[in-house]
């Protein structure tokens, strides 16, 4: 928004604006992920803070010039705390009418548009669905158009290099990026030292697409802009001092689990079965075989999953992960890793649901799943990471609470979290407390059944040791000796101590913090997962404004902080936002008997910063 | 990886019977086969600790827990998924899986399919008998066409499959047949799966007295054994009968095996098919040889051994490792790719 206050306001060839919002849109086919990726590094680099949201179809390569082919990738970034994507795009990047329609609609009236008229051709505008060409209808006028001929630049810039049409016109994605990273003072560097690593092999295809993105780079420099838009400066935001990376959510998780592995002493194995967006954990640890660590794409979901639990039974720790719908065909598996007691972390991705619903997008609707979503009494420990770098906490707390209670664990994350990248302060690995497991090797009065008095977890005495040969399975097992019982007594007996077992984790779990705000008040939005970054920036624009909320992120879902109850109870009212259509507030509202009001949002779409500052008004307006 | 592990004295087979009631009904096949291989396990060259049985759901999947070893009774045909995650954690151990014809070839059909193809090193006992007992008799999908059962008392009309054909079809590399009573046939065949590296299966033919009595009265009787079970040896011609006067050829015009006499129509010992468990074509047509009008193959019908996949896996990781030097830093990971300090 400020970019375009200042288009306005000033002539000077510096403007400063303290944030901005860019979205790259285009053919699936048309590099814009990428383009994205480059560009968010060259800002981190620059010392920005940023945060970024890739949004891209559920098709590999829709049909080009195809409204649902439509891929973008936004990156919000700016010189203060930056926590979502952004709001409203101030910068659209538009590679085809198609781009152009599905995206114009988020853009800022007065905002930048970069279009290439060169897919301005009737066919395109008659598939993207206008009437007429909006390049030159006036229909634009309402924004600052800066329309290229992108395409033929490009093909003229990389002529040299001897690329057949098809190739040349790929290169149109730098050329693009050149000409961004002209008009925000981005360094190319880092981009064109990953071209030469990337096509090292074809130094040709290299060349030719490091002489787009200069080329697009000295359009900015030598052409007459015709909005009279010029370099913009986004100052370096005041960040705390420290070594950075960037990370999505998925990477950060990845680590996350290789380093509670290690925490654990153990050996993961990690089985899983493609699907979207939970694959790229599977890619990630099969990339990642220094480190103890086995991967396995199994046949189908359930498959993923026996082999996790046969992995744990083996003593170690078996790890699986899908998204909803795959999550739905571990659900007997997991019954069967809380009847046996052995560890086990799941992770699910969420996404759009129900059925395949929409694979590509982000939802938070699986925590009624991840609760109750088994047969019979089989409650288990729920966790929620709030940002792509919590991810990697979550998988360690997750490994932790799984290995320490021998339990299955549920870490939530979403697709949002995923896929979208954020700085990561990256931290010392060697702050973290291990917890080392240890198995049962004493054969003196062993049972399988022998449990920890403090913590109630199973004794784990692993195959290969002597002496403490022992079956376990899924039929009910004598309290005392393990063995197969079917006493009513008994399993009353097995089924509240698997509870106690559970609940009693509340105790080994941090209390609840405020995140922002005071302990009580009138009003706390209380969110959890990926809703973090719309509620933090939300309740601080509404602080600023004076009013009296405060912000508290749940992580650990089930069993819930034991402080959470009164902590919410000092504040007079209770809003809960949710990707869904209203799950963590039911078990808020049960759990606690609190009036907790609801904020939901389920448009495949991460809640923009002025709907939560709406709620607050509303939530504090109402009497 | 391990515990410190132990050479076996001298073990018996009561030192791998467990302290649980055996609660098969009376006359089960499954009496005859634990039995069995109660007593083959101490003859394996294996710590006894190293032994792990597991199974899914169903009569033959309570096996397990009257095992005196490492067992884990899981659920409805996923055995073989839960014993590939445990072999891969830990290739060391020596992991059978007990299923049955539900089980396997039913609701666990497809990972019995992936772990055979995959060639997990993992012993695949299949106990037939052609029904669903623990849920009280419903035809199976090894039934024969108009298996009368509670939900198809008129009935089946669904074709059977034949469990060797399946896996030889999946690309199993070791399959072979054997029957729950014959302890003298089953032991060597056992030993020869055990041996076998990758994953190695075992159809074994097993009487429900309950629900399915007699369905193999005819390869299971003594007195007719001789003309209704083909004995398979490598390298020997596939003879069978009272005299060992018929025998199995190939017909070269239909390309079909066909039952001979020798001395009849100038057949001769050289028209007669030899057992080659190493070629695939001939194994499968083995295994489609079926009563009446065939004996039916009891042996090894195909073993062609190859590389097992965890121990691939682990190849696969060693040679990474042997590039990224050890040990993995998580510091060094995080560090990776693009960083940049701020001051």
């Amino acid at each position: 928004m400020s970019v375009v206050e200042d288009i306005s306001r000033t002539q000077s060839d510096q403007n400063v604006v303290s944030d901005v919002v860019i979205r790259f849109a285009g053919d699936s086919g048309d590099g814009m992920q990428l383009t994205g990726n480059n560009f968010t590094e060259a800002t981190a680099l620059y010392g920005n803070d940023l945060a970024t949201f890739p949004d891209f179809p559920a098709e590999i390569r829709a049909p080009a010039g195809a409204t649902f082919g439509v891929s973008a990738f936004q990156i919000y970034f700016g010189s203060e705390d930056v926590t979502t994507a952004g709001d409203d795009v101030d910068v659209l990047v538009a590679m085809n009418p198609a781009a152009l329609i599905t995206n114009l609609k988020d853009l800022v009236k007065g905002g930048v548009v970069v279009v290439d008229s060169d897919a301005f051709t009737d066919k395109n505008l008659v598939r993207a669905g206008y009437k007429g060409n909006p390049l030159e209808d006036g229909s634009l006028d309402a924004y600052r158009l800066i329309s290229i001929e992108i395409t033929k630049q490009v093909v003229e810039a990389v002529k040299p290099y001897g690329l057949t049409h098809k190739f040349a016109v790929r290169c149109k994605n730098m050329w693009t990026l050149g000409l961004m990273m002209w008009l925000f003072d981005r360094s190319r560097d880092a981009t064109i030292s990953g071209l030469r690593k990337k096509f090292a092999s074809k130094p040709e295809i290299a060349d030719a697409n490091v002489a787009a993105l200069n080329a697009g780079h000295a359009y900015g420099e030598t052409a007459e802009l015709p909005t009279g838009v010029d370099i913009y400066r986004v100052p370096r935001a005041d960040v705390p001092p420290g070594l950075y990376r960037n990370t999505t959510g998925s990477d950060a998780l990845a680590y996350g689990l290789l380093a509670g592995g290690q925490l654990a002493g153990l050996p993961i194995v990690f089985a899983s079965y493609p699907i979207t967006p939970a694959s790229s954990l599977l890619h990630t640890l099969s990339a990642n075989k220094q480190f103890d660590v086995v991967t396995f794409q199994a046949e189908d979901e359930i498959a993923a999953a026996c082999a996790a639990v046969g992995a744990s039974f083996a003593g170690s720790l078996g790890v699986t992960s899908s998204s909803g719908p795959g999550i739905s065909l571990k659900g007997e598996t997991i019954s069967l890793a809380c009847a046996t007691e052995l560890p086990l972390v799941i992770v699910n991705t969420q996404r759009g649901g129900p059925s395949t619903g929409l694979p590509t997008k982000t939802e938070q609707s699986d925590l009624n799943q991840a609760l109750f979503g088994r047969h019979a009494d089989t409650t288990l420990p729920v966790i929620a990471a709030a940002t792509s770098a919590d991810c990697f906490d979550m998988a360690i707390e997750a490994v932790r609470i799984a290995t320490r209670f021998m339990t299955p664990v549920i870490l939530l994350s979403d697709g949002y979290l995923a896929n979208a990248s954020e700085p990561w302060q990256v931290p010392d690995f060697s702050d973290y407390e291990p917890f080392p497991v240890s198995f049962e090797t004493s054969t003196e009065g062993f049972t399988p059944a022998r449990r920890d008095p403090e913590t109630l977890a199973r004794v784990w005495a692993k195959p290969g040791t002597p002496g403490l040969e022992h079956r376990i399975g899924g039929i009910e097992k004598d309290y005392d000796s393990g063995d197969i019982s079917y006493e009513p007594e008994n399993h009353q007996k097995m089924t509240d101590v698997r509870k106690a077992k559970i609940d009693g984790i509340a105790k080994f779990i941090p209390e609840q913090t405020v995140d922002q705000g005071n302990d009580s008040g009138k009003l706390v939005v209380v969110g959890w997962g990926s809703t973090y970054g719309a509620i933090r920036q939300g309740v601080k624009r509404a602080r600023a404004e004076g009013l009296d909320v405060s912000h508290v992120h749940v992580r650990y879902m089930w069993p819930l902080p034991a402080n959470l109850g009164d902590l919410l109870a000092r504040f007079d009212k209770v809003l809960i936002p949710e990707m869904n259509t209203g799950q963590f507030v039911e078990v808020i509202r049960s759990r606690f008997m609190i009036d907790a009001r609801r904020l939901n949002k389920v448009s495949g779409q991460p809640f923009k910063i002025r709907e939560i500052q709406k709620a607050i008004k509303e939530q504090l307006e109402e009497k | 990886m391990n515990a410190p592990q132990t050479v076996p004295q001298k073990l018996t087979l009561k030192d791998f019977s467990s302290d649980q009631e055996v609660r098969w009904c009376p006359g089960c096949g499954d009496y005859a086969i634990l039995k069995t291989i109660q007593k083959l396990m101490p003859e394996l060259d294996v710590p006894k600790e190293n032994m792990v049985f597991i199974s899914g759901i169903g009569c033959s999947s309570r096996f397990p827990y009257y095992m005196e070893t490492y067992g884990f009774h899981t659920i409805h045909g996923r055995a073989p998924a839960i014993a590939s995650g445990v072999k891969l954690a830990n290739p060391e151990l020596d992991v059978w899986v007990i299923t049955g014809d539900g089980d396997g070839l039913s609701i666990g059909g497809n990972h019995l399919m992936h772990a055979l193809r995959r060639n997990i090193n993992l012993q695949i006992l299949m106990f037939n008998n052609e029904i669903y007992g623990l849920t009280k008799g419903q035809y199976s999908p090894t039934s024969k066409v108009g298996t009368r059962s509670p939900s198809t008392p008129d009935g089946s009309v669904d074709l059977p499959l034949r469990p060797c054909t399946f896996a030889l079809g999946v690309g199993a590399r070791f399959v072979a047949r054997s029957i729950d009573t014959e302890a003298k046939q089953m032991t060597p065949v056992l030993e020869r799966a055990h041996e076998h590296q990758g994953a190695s299966f075992v159809e074994i033919y097993q009487n429900c007295p309950v629900y399915n009595d007699g369905i193999f009265d005819y390869i299971k009787d003594k007195k007719n054994a001789a003309n209704t079970r083909l004995m398979l040896e490598h390298g020997q011609p596939l003879l069978f009968g009272e005299d060992n006067q018929l025998g199995i050829r190939l017909d070269p015009k239909s390309l079909k095996l066909e039952v001979v006499t020798l001395g009849e129509n100038g057949i001769g010992l050289d028209d007669i098919l030899v057992h080659d468990e190493t070629s695939k074509v001939k194994a499968q047509m083995l295994a489609d040889l079926a009563a009446p009008d065939f004996p039916e193959p009891i042996g090894v019908l195909y073993c062609n051994p190859a590389d097992s996949y965890e121990m691939d896996v682990y190849a696969q990781r060693d040679q990474v490792r042997s590039k990224t030097g050890a040990p993995a830093d998580i510091n060094a990971l995080l560090r990776g790719g693009h960083t940049w300090t701020v001051e």
